[in-house]
C-alpha cells in the first residue's frame, strides 16, 4: 500500500462526494444546499488541484485539467453566492440559488471525469 | 522544456496545500464562533466576511475588526490564526526563495533561456562546441565577419569568459556536456539556420560524438572536428566529417614546408595566419639537419613529414621509443648541454622543442641557442597562459595547438576555395611563390591579409547578373575598382577562379566573368566590404563600368535619351 496514493485517491473521491452532496436537492431551494458543505467542496477541490501539480504524464495533464475546471466552476458559484448575499441587497433568491447549484453541477461532472481517470490509471497499472 | 515549470509546481505543492488548509481552518473558525453586533445581538459571520478578514489578517495588513468589534472568543481565534497564517506564508515564500537559489534550478533556467535564444536565431549560425583558445578565436573572427555563432562548453568559466568578451553581438552560451545530443539539440542541432557544427573540445571522444550526432541528423551540413589521435581522425573521416584538424599533423606539414620551400611556406602562412611572418624570415637557412626533442605525438608527426622531404633528422627523447627504427636517436631530455651536443646541435640548422612541458621546451631552446646562435628554433607551447613568456623568448616558430586549429578551421570557413588554393600552390615552385608573395606584400603591407570568395549567382551578386543579362561584359577588373573612385584600385587581387570544375590560378584581370563563377580574392578586409557594393548595388556597378552615375528616375532617363 502506498500512502501517497491513498491520500491522492482520498481527496479526489472526497471532492466528488462533497460536490455531489451539495448538488443534491431542489435546485432553487436554499434550505437544501448547505453553505458549509459548499465551503468544504471548494477547499477540497483546491487541494486536489495542488496534489495533481507536477505530474508530467498525459493522464496527469488530463486530471489536472478536470480539476481546474471544477475549481473554476466552484469559484464562480461562490462569487455568485457572495454577490447574492452581500451586494444585491435582497439576499439569496431562488434564481441565484439555482445558478450556484447548476454551476456546482458542472463541477460535479468534472469531478466525475477526474474519478474515472483515476480508475483508468489504477486499472492500467494492474498492481 | 517545461522542466522549470514542473519543478516549481512540484516543490510548491506542500506549501500551497498548507496555506489552503490554514486559510480554510481560519475562515471556518470565524464563521462558527458567534459574534455580537453593536446592538448586542448574537450574529454569525458569513463566509464572505470571514474570507475578507482572514485575507487581510493573514497578509498582516490588518484593517481592524469588521463588521463589528470582536468578542473575546473571536479575538482568541484571531490570535491563533495570525500565527498560523504568518507561518504558512513564511513557509511558502521560504520554499520559493530556496528553490530560486538552488544551483540546479539556476542551471535549468539558464538552459531554458539559452534554448529560447537559439530558437529565435534568424540568421545562419555556427554551433561551436568548446570555447577554449580555439573556440574563442573562431567565434571572434566569425563575429568580425558578421557571422553568428552559438557556444557550448562544459566549463562554466569558459562561458563566463564568453559573456565578458567584447563581441559585436550577443553569442548565446551554455555550460553543459556537448557530447549529449539533447544539449546539442538545445544549441540548434536541428535548427534550420544552423549551417555548421565545430567540434573543438579537447576530448576526442566528445568531438566524435558531436560529429556523429550532426551527421546523422543532417548529413549535408558542414562538420569540422579537432582531434589529436590518428585513430579518431580515420573514424571521423569514415562518416564524412568535412574537415578533421589534427594540430600536430597540421603543424608538422607547416614546418616541413618551411624547411624545404620557404616562399611557398610564407604564402601559406600569410593566407592562414592573421599575424604573418615578415618577408625577411624567408632568407633564413633551413636546409640541413634538424633536431627534434620529444618524440611524442608532435615529434612523430614531424618525423614522418620531414622524412618524406628527405631532411636529416636527430631525435632526442627520454625513453627509447617502442617498435620504431629511428636511425639517429639520443636518449635524454634535451634540456642539458650534454645531450644537445651529443645530438650535434653545433652543425644543425634547426631545433624543435616539442615536449608536452612548456618549461622544458623553453629550456631546450635557450640552451640550444647558446650553443648555436644561428639555429632556427621551433617551440611547442602547451598552455595558453604562457603566451607572454613564449612571445618574449625570441623563437622563430611558436607552435600553439589552439591557434593552429583555429587558423585551419577559419581558412575552411572563410572560403572552401582557400584550402584548394593552398593545395595548388604546393605544386608550384618557390620562384612562383616569391612573385606571389611580393604581390601580397604590396597589397597587405603591415595589415592582416584576409581572403574571401565571391560567387556569381542570384544570392551573392545580383547586380553582376543583371549587368550580364543586359549583355554587358563584366571583367574581373571591374570588381577590383574602388566604388568611391573608379580610378583607384581596391587593396585586393584575385587568387583563383573556379569555373565548372576548373581551377585557374591567379586569373588575369581582363577575364570575363560568367554566371556560376567563383573567385577567391585576397587583400585587406576593408576591400571585401567595398567589393560587396559592386556585387549587390546595380548603380555602383554601373558607375564602375561606365564612370557615370546611372539615371534612376523616368524624367532624367528621358532627358538623357534626348541628349544622345
Amino acid at each position: 500500500m502506498n500512502r501517497e496514493k491513498v491520500i491522492f485517491a482520498f481527496f479526489i473521491v472526497l471532492a466528488l462526494t462533497l460536490n455531489f452532496g451539495f448538488f443534491l436537492g431542489e435546485i432553487d431551494n436554499p434550505d437544501h444546499h448547505n453553505v458549509y458543505e459548499f465551503f468544504a467542496a471548494i477547499v477540497v477541490s483546491l487541494i486536489c488541484t495542488l496534489l495533481k501539480f507536477g505530474d508530467r504524464t498525459h493522464l496527469g495533464a488530463s486530471m489536472m485539467a478536470t480539476s481546474l475546471v471544477a475549481d473554476l466552476q466552484l469559484v464562480v458559484a461562490a462569487l455568485i453566492w457572495g454577490y447574492a448575499e452581500q451586494i444585491s441587497g435582497v439576499g439569496m433568491t431562488p434564481s441565484h440559488m439555482s445558478s450556484v447549484v447548476s454551476l456546482s453541477g458542472g463541477a460535479l461532472l468534472a469531478n466525475v471525469i477526474s474519478v474515472i481517470l483515476l480508475m483508468v490509471e489504477t486499472i492500467m497499472v494492474r498492481r | 522544456m517545461n522542466n522549470v515549470f514542473y519543478v516549481l509546481l512540484r516543490r510548491l505543492r506542500i506549501p500551497l496545500i498548507t496555506m489552503i488548509l490554514v486559510y480554510a481552518f481560519s475562515i471556518l473558525g470565524f464563521v462558527l464562533i458567534p459574534g455580537m453586533d453593536d446592538a448586542g445581538n448574537i450574529y454569525h459571520m458569513d463566509f464572505f466576511h470571514a474570507f475578507y478578514f482572514v485575507s487581510f489578517m493573514g497578509s498582516t495588513i490588518g484593517f481592524g475588526e469588521i463588521p463589528y468589534a470582536f468578542t473575546d472568543a473571536q479575538r482568541m481565534w484571531t490570535l491563533v490564526t495570525i500565527y498560523a497564517t504568518v507561518i504558512a506564508w513564511l513557509y511558502g515564500i521560504g520554499t520559493i526563495l530556496a528553490l530560486l537559489q538552488e544551483p540546479v534550478f539556476g542551471r535549468m533556467l539558464r538552459r531554458r533561456s539559452f534554448a529560447a535564444k537559439v530558437n529565435q536565431m534568424t540568421e545562419p549560425f555556427y554551433l561551436v562546441c568548446g570555447y577554449g583558445v580555439t573556440g574563442g578565436i573562431i567565434v571572434r573572427k566569425l563575429a568580425k565577419r558578421g557571422i553568428r555563432s552559438v557556444v557550448i562548453d562544459i566549463d562554466e568559466s569558459c562561458i563566463d569568459a564568453l559573456e565578458m568578451d567584447d563581441l559585436p553581438f550577443e553569442v548565446p552560451g551554455l555550460s553543459a556536456d556537448a557530447s549529449l545530443p539533447d544539449v546539442l539539440d538545445d544549441g540548434g542541432l536541428q535548427h534550420p539556420k544552423c549551417v555548421g557544427i565545430l567540434a573543438l573540445t579537447n576530448r576526442d571522444q566528445v568531438n566524435l560524438s558531436i560529429a556523429i550526432a550532426s551527421k546523422l541528423i543532417r548529413p549535408e551540413r558542414v562538420v569540422i572536428s579537432r582531434t589529436e589521435e590518428d585513430v579518431t581522425t580515420a573514424n571521423l573521416l569514415s562518416f564524412g566529417t568535412d574537415l578533421v584538424v589534427n594540430p600536430f599533423r597540421v603543424y608538422a606539414e607547416y614546418l616541413s614546408l618551411a624547411a624545404h620551400a620557404p616562399y611557398t611556406h610564407l604564402v601559406y602562412d600569410w593566407l592562414v595566419n592573421p599575424y604573418h611572418r615578415p618577408l625577411s624570415s624567408a632568407y633564413q637557412k633551413t636546409k640541413g639537419r634538424w633536431i627534434i626533442c620529444g618524440y611524442g605525438r608532435f615529434g612523430q608527426s614531424l618525423y614522418r613529414e620531414f622524412n618524406e622531404e628527405d631532411v636529416d633528422l636527430t631525435v632526442v627523447d627520454m625513453n627509447q621509443p617502442k617498435n620504431s627504427d629511428l636511425p639517429f636517436l639520443v636518449i635524454g631530455k634535451g634540456t642539458e648541454a650534454l645531450t644537445l651536443s651529443e645530438a650535434g646541435v653545433e652543425d644543425a640548422v634547426g631545433i624543435v622543442a616539442g615536449t608536452d612541458n612548456d618549461a622544458d621546451n623553453l629550456s631546450i631552446i635557450m640552451t640550444a641557442r647558446e650553443m648555436n646562435p644561428k639555429l632556427v628554433t621551433v617551440v611547442r607551447q602547451n598552455i595558453h597562459a604562457n603566451k607572454l613568456v613564449f612571445q618574449k623568448s625570441g623563437t622563430d616558430f611558436i607552435m600553439e595547438p589552439g591557434r593552429i586549429i583555429a587558423n585551419r578551421v577559419l581558412a575552411h570557413l572563410k572560403s572552401p576555395l582557400l584550402p584548394v588554393f593552398i593545395e595548388q600552390i604546393q605544386a608550384n615552385d618557390d620562384v612562383w611563390a616569391h612573385t606571389l608573395l611580393n604581390r601580397m606584400n604590396s597589397v597587405a603591407q603591415e595589415e592582416e591579409l584576409d581572403s574571401w570568395s565571391v560567387r556569381v549567382d542570384e544570392d551573392n551578386a545580383p547586380a553582376l547578373l543583371e549587368a550580364m543579362a543586359e549583355g554587358t561584359e563584366v571583367t574581373l577588373r571591374v570588381l577590383l575598382k574602388d566604388p568611391r573612385d573608379r580610378m583607384k584600385k581596391l587593396a585586393a587581387f584575385p587568387l583563383m577562379l573556379h569555373r565548372e570544375g576548373d581551377y585557374d590560378l591567379l586569373p588575369g584581370e581582363l577575364d570575363v566573368l560568367q554566371p556560376g563563377d567563383e573567385i577567391l580574392f585576397c587583400g585587406r578586409s576593408k576591400a571585401l566590404h567595398r567589393m560587396e557594393w559592386a556585387l549587390i548595388n546595380y548603380n555602383t556597378l554601373h558607375y564602375l563600368l561606365t564612370g557615370h552615375e546611372p539615371t534612376g528616375n523616368l524624367l532624367s532617363r528621358l532627358l538623357s535619351r534626348t541628349d544622345s
